[in-house]
């Protein structure tokens, strides 16, 4: 298989606004991106089967009534619940991003890619605002998607509702479950990469254990609050102006990670 | 609740006598909606005498006389449209439009500020644009303005400002659209009268760029839901707020869902690729009533509309709340028949409602019927042209003000509690609650430096993927001046905005009024405008920089007496390579300080003065010819690459600039300020704190200094010290002024206001 070959679907819906830049992302990297509303899908105009991955990009979808990410999660777990385990058992990977990260929680499909198993949430940022800022993040465990992220990297975050908070009581015993798992992708992190320990505004959303990003077991599926579509290119950087190299971006590697991934596993 | 004059009255029962017939409660108001001040700007249209002096009309006598005269190939669209719209690459166009939302924002802050957000983004949206980004301008009273002082039925400021801004990012947010620019100001002025200016910049493509609808073609009302929400919203915002508003205008202010809006957005952007439509137009300030009569005025013809046939949040509305409701989220497609099905289908595959509500009709006449009943029958002349024109008298003498008498205190203390004024302080914790950066297109961030905290001049966009070519946003703002001058108010602003959007590295640049002003019936009101408006003139035709659009809100008066006369100037450059853009964070040490422009005794209505006590009467001036020759030797040296920062002086002049510059790039410095170029003789504080316009800070690496140097030969310049250590140390004439540690001045100025 050729990268121009590998077909992306950017799933949108009513309030979805981070799907352009997220499909101009992967189509730079030479695979063929497409952004589809969920509704054809449900309509059965058009079926998942015709992706190798998908992207669930950022936004407000339906205007997170409800909580964030609920409706979009509840739309795929009830209406399109058995094509996408399908995708999800076959191993095709999915890429949650902000928005899409609260809708993978919200549909179960993170931690444990169980269709409607709701373990953990994106509750609201510990400051009680929306939160626009980059931030550091620290690599803890490898997965498709992060194979040639670097240690430390830099992304943006902008959210309301990024804190990622356990079921209270089972806090620690999820912790180390998702721990030994590997499952636990991301934390952030200071400048230097020591762990942000809840520091704000290094852990700007008061995540639980730093927690910035998680994957399924098998790590095919990665939800993360920062957006590496805007730190694809070194000029998306707030402080580029400071260096003279403008080349990529830390957030190419994630969507590398995914194109490489697809192109392995599909021969 | 028309709001209309008595001459306006009368010329409406003239019309009707003449019919032999009574009007109806639809007609009325459609008079009522169409001949607002809002509507159709009678004063900036009218006849002004103003000293002796005949204006018949002030906007095409000055501000649109600028463009007139200049007639760049480049501009697009001016004062026609929804928005002004300039050329950008190929077939590609940029649209820009500022509004205000201010006496909505006064009596339900969170609503008011999002639905002006939701507002000005159709009017992108109403000149077939894609909205890229926000910018948005806020004037509030004090935040620690006394409770005991503040008159009954009126908010805090500190209530609005909270709530205005959490509007603003809700709605930005939501929608996907970042808020890349802006500002925000505090003055006693604005306790009564707030005001909330709402920007957005749309990428429009020539080539679909349809405006050619004719009798036959279908009227299509697209969007949400018609409700009682925004009933009399024009009417509202032409009048005074009185005591009670809240109660005669509780309806007035509309409710706004982001969601909605993105989903008509992507809608729109469907038709306008297909080609399907013939028009568009926004449904805004008198809804059905404006955007019908106007569309069907634009084309010279008439138009039937069935009101029963719009969709309606709830039943038992009448035709005419129906006819003048400005709920929020609606647009006006106007459609050929034969396109009309595939239209639905867009509109239906993104789970908008659409719904052809009526026609055009080659007959000159705006007919509305609610089901069998012809609710109104105007004649379209009657309506566009019966309006009799204002006249208003216009008065303008200078205050009595004089130069305060004072001894210079503590240098480093004062630039300290300077950074710490409001005016002046770090904005930091409103911007992070914008998403700023949503789009990826933001490459000059609001947010700039080593710890990406330090206040950018202008951002600056990126629209096309395929394209390095940028624009930079930028705005200027000097309330304070006005009080001494309007017309060096406007100056200034001009030359604010213009800085601003050079030391990023724009050129080219359009601008966009926007008057917040009292009542113009008022002669000493309307003469400070007249004078700001003769200002736009002068500057804005010396500085080659056309006026695209542009608004006023007039009647901005409170029990708290008039608001502090406002011009907003927005600007629009274009960077042709963003990878040139250049920040305002020092980059390194050991690099060459440069100060651009003449620093002159010009202290009236600074922010020093202001720290002192002060208002003064020295109000800084504009030299248009010697500007304009720094601002091309400054971009000049910005091509060259021999920029490494540029910063412009602003409110606190060189001294907050340059405290700036260092705590942003966490650099230090050492400035002598004998060395500033100055006409005449002056006081070591002034030289440090004036606000003169037209000036630049720039660092420069020190082996590409006589290169820069020899760039800027035949402007005022000098080289005026260089970056060091982590300290901000000023001398005068080898006598060290103040010494100050860079982490606390960044200290003080991020204390200023906080969200």
């Amino acid at each position: 298989m050729k990268p121009g070959e590998v077909r992306i679907l950017v799933l949108r819906s009513a309030g979805t606004n981070c799907d352009a830049e997220t499909a101009s992302a992967i189509a730079e990297l030479g695979a063929r991106a497409e952004v589809v509303h969920v509704n054809r899908f449900i309509r059965g105009r058009r079926s998942l089967e015709e992706f190798h991955g998908m992207v669930l990009p950022g936004g407000f979808s339906y205007g997170d009534r409800i909580r964030s990410g609920a409706v979009l999660a509840k739309l795929l777990s009830h209406r399109l619940r058995r094509e996408l385990q399908r995708f999800v058992d076959e191993g095709r990977p999915i890429l949650g991003i902000c928005n899409g990260f609260q809708v993978l929680v919200e549909s179960g499909l993170l931690p444990f890619g169980e269709v409607g198993q709701v373990k953990l949430a994106l509750a609201k940022n510990a400051s009680a605002r929306f939160e626009a800022r980059w931030v550091y993040l620290l690599k803890c465990s490898a997965t498709p998607f992060t194979g040639k992220l670097p240690r430390v990297s830099r992304m943006p975050v902008a959210n309301a509702e990024g804190r990622v908070v356990f079921p209270p009581g089972e806090e620690q015993s999820l912790l180390e479950e998702l721990e030994e798992s590997s499952q636990i992708v991301l934390r952030y992190c200071t400048r230097e990469g020591e762990p942000a320990r809840g520091d704000y505004p290094a852990n700007p959303c008061g995540s639980f254990a730093d927690i910035a990003g998680l994957a399924s077991p098998e790590g095919t599926i990665l939800g993360m609050m920062p957006h590496p579509e805007r730190a694809f290119y070194r000029y998306m950087y707030p402080d580029w102006t400071r260096d003279s190299a403008l080349g990529m971006g830390d957030g190419c590697a994630i969507f590398e990670g995914m194109l490489e991934h697809i192109l392995k596993s599909q021969g | 609740m028309l709001a209309l004059s008595l001459e306006e009255m009368r010329a409406i029962q003239r019309y009707y006598r003449s019919l032999n017939r009574e009007p109806t409660d639809v007609e009325l108001e459609t008079f009522a909606q169409t001949w607002s001040e809002h509507c159709v700007h009678k004063t900036f249209k009218g006849i002004i005498i103003y000293d002796g002096e005949e204006i018949d009309g002030l906007l095409k006598s000055t501000i649109a006389r600028v463009t007139r005269e200049l007639s760049p190939e480049w501009c697009f669209s001016v004062f026609e449209d929804n928005a002004g719209i300039v050329d950008f690459e190929g077939d590609y166009a940029i649209a820009f439009k500022v509004e205000t939302h201010n006496h909505p924002s006064a009596i339900e802050p969170f609503g008011g500020a999002a639905t002006g957000v939701g507002g000005v983004i159709r009017d992108i949206l109403g000149v077939w644009g894609e909205p890229i980004a926000n910018t948005d301008v806020l004037c509030f009273g004090e935040l620690d303005y006394p409770y005991e002082k503040l008159p009954r039925d009126m908010k805090h400021p500190r209530f609005i400002f909270t709530y205005v801004v959490a509007g603003i990012g809700s709605y930005g947010n939501n929608m996907g659209i970042p808020t890349v620019n802006g500002a925000i100001f505090f003055d006693e002025g604005y306790v009564g009268n707030p005001l909330v200016y709402c920007g957005t910049v749309g990428i429009v493509k020539k080539s679909r760029y349809r405006r050619e609808a004719k009798p036959g073609d279908v009227l299509l009302l697209v969007g949400g839901r018609t409700g009682r929400d925004g009933i009399h919203g024009v009417t509202f915002a032409s009048a005074e707020l009185e005591e009670g508003a809240e109660e005669t205008f509780g309806t007035a202010v509309q409710i706004g869902d982001p969601i909605e809006e993105e989903k008509i957005k992507r809608a729109i952007l469907k038709v306008r690729e297909a080609e399907l439509g013939s028009a568009i137009t926004d449904l805004g300030g008198g809804g059905l009533s404006s955007a019908v009569g106007e569309q069907a005025h634009r084309f010279g013809c008439g138009a039937r509309v069935h009101l029963e046939r719009v969709p309606l949040k709830y039943a038992g509305m009448k035709p005419w709340e129906i006819w003048i409701s400005e709920s929020q989220e609606r647009m006006l497609l106007i459609v050929p028949p034969s396109k009309l099905e595939r239209v639905l289908e867009i509109f239906e595959e993104e789970e908008v409602e659409a719904t052809a509500i009526g026609e055009l009709i080659p007959e000159r006449r705006l007919e509305v019927y609610y089901g069998d009943e012809r609710v109104a029958d105007l004649s379209m002349e009657f309506l566009f042209h019966g309006l009799p024109r204002v006249r208003r008298a216009a008065s303008w003498s200078p205050p009595e003000l004089s130069e305060p008498h004072f001894e210079a205190g503590n240098l480093g203390e004062d630039l300290h509690r300077l950074l710490a004024m409001p005016n002046i302080a770090s904005k930091e914790s409103v911007i992070r609650t914008y998403d700023h950066e949503v789009k990826a297109m933001t490459v000059l961030k609001p947010l700039q430096g080593e710890a990406c905290d330090g206040p950018g001049d202008a951002a600056v966009l990126k629209p096309l993927r395929e394209s390095w070519r940028g624009i930079a946003i930028s705005n200027g703002l000097n309330p304070l001046y006005g009080k001494i001058d309007p017309y060096w108010m406007a100056a200034s602003a001009i030359d604010e905005a213009v800085r601003n959007n050079l030391a990023v590295g724009g050129r080219r640049i359009a601008l966009l009024d926007n008057f917040c002003w009292g009542n113009p019936e008022k002669p000493e009101n309307l003469g400070g405008l007249v004078r700001a408006a003769k200002a736009c003139y002068d500057i804005a035709l010396a500085y080659e920089t056309p006026f695209i659009s542009g608004k006023d809100s007039l009647y901005n008066e409170s029990p708290l007496g008039a608001v502090t006369p406002t011009l907003l100037i927005s600007a629009l450059g274009i960077v042709p390579d963003v990878r040139r853009a250049v920040s305002m964070d020092f980059k390194r040490r050991g690099s060459c300080i440069y100060i651009l422009g003449e620093t002159r005794p010009e202290l009236g209505g600074s922010h020093y003065y202001k720290l002192k006590g002060y208002l003064g009467r020295s109000v800084p001036k504009v030299e248009p010819s010697r500007a304009k020759r720094t601002f091309a030797a400054l971009t000049r040296a910005i091509d060259s690459g021999l920029v490494l920062a540029c910063h412009d002086l602003s409110e606190g002049g060189l001294g907050v600039a340059l405290a700036e510059m260092c705590f942003s790039g966490n650099v230090g410095a050492r400035v002598e300020l004998s060395l500033v170029p100055a006409p005449q003789e002056m006081r070591a504080d002034f030289i440090l704190f004036s606000e003169s316009n037209s000036r630049f800070l720039v660092e420069v690496h020190p082996e590409k200094a006589q290169e820069f140097e020899a760039l800027m030969q035949g402007t005022s310049f000098a080289r005026i010290g260089e970056t060091l250590g982590r300290e901000l140390v000023v001398t005068h004439n080898g006598r060290e002024l103040l010494r100050e540690h860079i982490a606390e001045l960044k200290r003080s100025w991020q204390s200023g206001v906080v969200l």
